[in-house]
């Protein structure tokens, strides 16, 4: 890898040598005490058993209760929390069922665009020119403030009144009196923009160091052969970030149907209760209302969507007989 | 870059130099495009400063102003002065703390623990492995409601332990340790060994020092991620003496809606730290993000 030998120290270079995983017959022989790799891990799965696996358990469990916190009695009730989810006149099928539509309708559009947008920042930033570390630090730096940060600064700028994105659409000659967080689909947009805006850069960061990855040769064959530009982005850039495709792919995907943030602070999850996300209804179900068994149910359903998408992705992007 | 080396050997006008020509333009085009196109990205972020310097009336004039007129610390002022219900001051100090020792806590344990897994061969090595990483898919929302529960019986409600302890499980962290310890050549410890150190020394004494560069990478992502996280946070915090600045912030913004010269001021007192620490070592950071991709 290209990048890694930007940093200081330490790490060797990688080309040419030699899996270094290859040699791990002989530290086999390299006897130690058989608790010595467990001392190490120690400190680790201490916490990884506590705070990950148990908990994992744990909420399933929680998920077969009516488990309100605030009360004594936790009675086992058997999938009735789930059996509720699917059924259209409990309490809780509309409500989980419209913020799972509205992960969905934020999922879907934001994936395509990070995907797509980044890529081609990437593709644009790919050769080296001056200023090209400046312009990916530019890109990426919105990147590192928090959720509350852009949620606090967008809620200013798409102000219907005072906000900088009206007055400066109403200077273009487009409409200048948008309410951008109290109507729908103007909420989407703002939701969606604001993502791609805040996160843009760290799919474009993954897309360059993949791109780099890609040996030069490749294309100055092609070039030799009168490919196109297009014929080469289709050829051998894509099958060539195939990998890296299907990680950035996996992430936002994820990113996306975990967003939170964004409604919470910008919408309230409004105008009503259209932009509330499956994350924000579980969270306020289970730590606002503390009806905690019916908030976990929701949890591990939501989890099953994410891996089924998940499997989709990865079949998508599965590795074709003929690659390259 | 060949290009703008011929062309100033044929800047009179040669007709035959135009396709040099034309691609110094083009990327001169590129480069100013860009430049403008980044302008633009980033004016949200300078538009936040920007305001955080108004006085109140002129942080909600129209036409919007990028200069502040009058300059003033006036929110600043406010959001630190003592004895309010937002004390921003203690946020800070909370959310410093909070990163650091979580940070610090991360590094700790996911180095520890991706030695041997990387550098050691023991019955039951390729299983904890394995569920390590497969914990990475598990979509952190299915341990929301659970971890409360547990915070809520350690008794870590309304304190910074709860947000960080629980959390500093990273399994990302052992895995991008464990990658850079495999790169590591053997012979390293082999002549340690010989010299009779155990597995601890050669731990510290050798791969460690190595490792300096992998560690400060991972310290940084975990205290960027720290200092950011949001929904935990806002559910397990609920007093302002013990908030963060993410929840902090939004408690900020219910209580004064309108007053957005405070909450620009809020929000930059936010970003400081983050925006210092990228500054300074964005290529760790943009490395260390672009490997965990590249190698995840």
């Amino acid at each position: 890898m290209t990048t890694l030998k930007q940093q200081e120290g330490g790490a060797p270079s990688r080309k040419g040598a030699p899996r270094p995983s290859g040699t791990s017959s002989s530290r086999g022989i390299r006897k130690q005490a058989a608790a010595t790799p467990w001392l190490f891990l120690a400190p680790y799965l201490v916490l990884f058993i506590a705070f990950v696996l148990v908990p994992i358990v744990f909420g399933a469990w929680i998920s077969l209760h009516t488990w309100d916190y605030t009360r004594p009695l936790k009675p086992f009730v058997g999938l009735q929390n789930y059996v509720e989810l699917f059924t259209p006149d409990s309490r809780q099928f509309a409500n989980f069922w419209g913020a799972m539509q509205a992960t969905g309708i934020f999922t879907l559009f934001s994936v395509p665009l990070l995907l797509t947008i980044p890529l081609a920042v990437a593709l644009l930033m790919a050769k080296k020119f001056p200023g090209r570390n400046f312009f990916r630090a530019v890109y990426f730096a919105p990147y590192v403030l928090g959720v509350a940060v852009i949620g606090v600064l967008w809620r200013y700028l798409l102000d219907n009144n005072i906000g900088l994105v009206n007055y400066y659409m109403g200077l273009v000659g487009l409409p200048s009196d948008i309410a951008w967080t109290t109507s729908t689909p103007a909420a989407w947009v703002a939701l969606v923009g604001v993502t791609v805006w805040w996160t843009l850069g760290f799919n474009a960061v993954i897309y360059l160091a993949g791109l780099q990855d890609i040996p030069s040769e490749l294309y100055e064959a092609a070039r030799m052969d009168g490919a196109s530009a297009w014929q080469q982005f289709v050829n051998i850039t894509i099958p060539g970030l195939r990998p890296v495709l299907s990680f950035v792919a996996l992430t936002t995907l994820i990113a996306s149907v975990n967003m939170f943030g964004q409604s919470y602070l910008m919408t309230q999850g409004g105008p009503g209760r259209e932009t509330r996300t499956a994350i924000y209804q579980i969270a306020d179900t289970g730590l606002r209302n503390f009806q905690m068994g019916s908030a976990a149910a929701m949890s591990y359903v939501l989890t099953l969507f994410l891996i089924a998408l998940s499997l989709l992705v990865f079949w998508l992007f599965r590795e074709r007989k003929d690659g390259r | 870059m060949s290009s703008t080396v011929e062309t100033r050997t044929t800047r009179t006008g040669d007709p035959s130099a135009k396709p040099a020509r034309k691609l110094r333009l083009g990327t001169l085009a590129k480069i100013v495009l860009l430049a403008v196109v980044a302008l633009i990205f980033i004016s949200p972020v300078i538009f936040m400063i920007v305001t955080s310097f108004k006085t109140r009336p002129d942080a909600t004039s129209i036409p919007p102003s990028w200069i502040p007129n009058p300059f003033s610390l006036e929110a600043y002022r406010t959001l630190l002065a003592p004895g309010t219900n937002t004390p921003v001051l203690r946020w800070f100090f909370n959310s410093m703390v909070a990163a650091i020792i979580h940070s610090a806590l991360v590094v700790v344990t996911a180095s520890l623990a991706a030695y041997p897994l990387a550098r050691m061969n023991f019955r039951g090595k390729k299983i904890v492995f394995a569920v390590i990483v497969a914990t990475l898919l598990v979509p952190p929302v299915i341990l929301v409601i659970p971890n409360y529960l547990l915070v809520s019986d350690l008794g870590w409600l309304n304190s910074l332990v709860a947000i960080i302890v629980p959390t500093a499980a990273s399994a990302f962290g052992v895995f991008f340790m464990r990658q850079f310890f495999i790169s590591l050549p053997d012979d390293l410890e082999e002549a340690a060994r010989i010299d009779g150190a155990n597995r601890f020394q050669m731990f510290t004494r050798i791969i460690l020092p190595l490792a300096k560069p992998a560690m400060a990478t991972l310290a940084l992502l975990a205290f960027l991620g720290n200092w950011n996280d949001f929904l935990w946070p806002v559910y397990v915090l609920f007093t302002p003496e013990v908030q963060t600045l993410p929840p902090g912030l939004s408690t900020l913004q219910s209580a004064n809606a309108v007053r957005y010269d405070l909450l620009m001021a809020g929000a930059v007192i936010a970003s400081v730290p983050v925006l210092a620490l990228f500054v300074f070592l964005q290529r760790f950071i943009i490395e260390g993000v672009s490997r965990s991709g590249v190698k995840g």
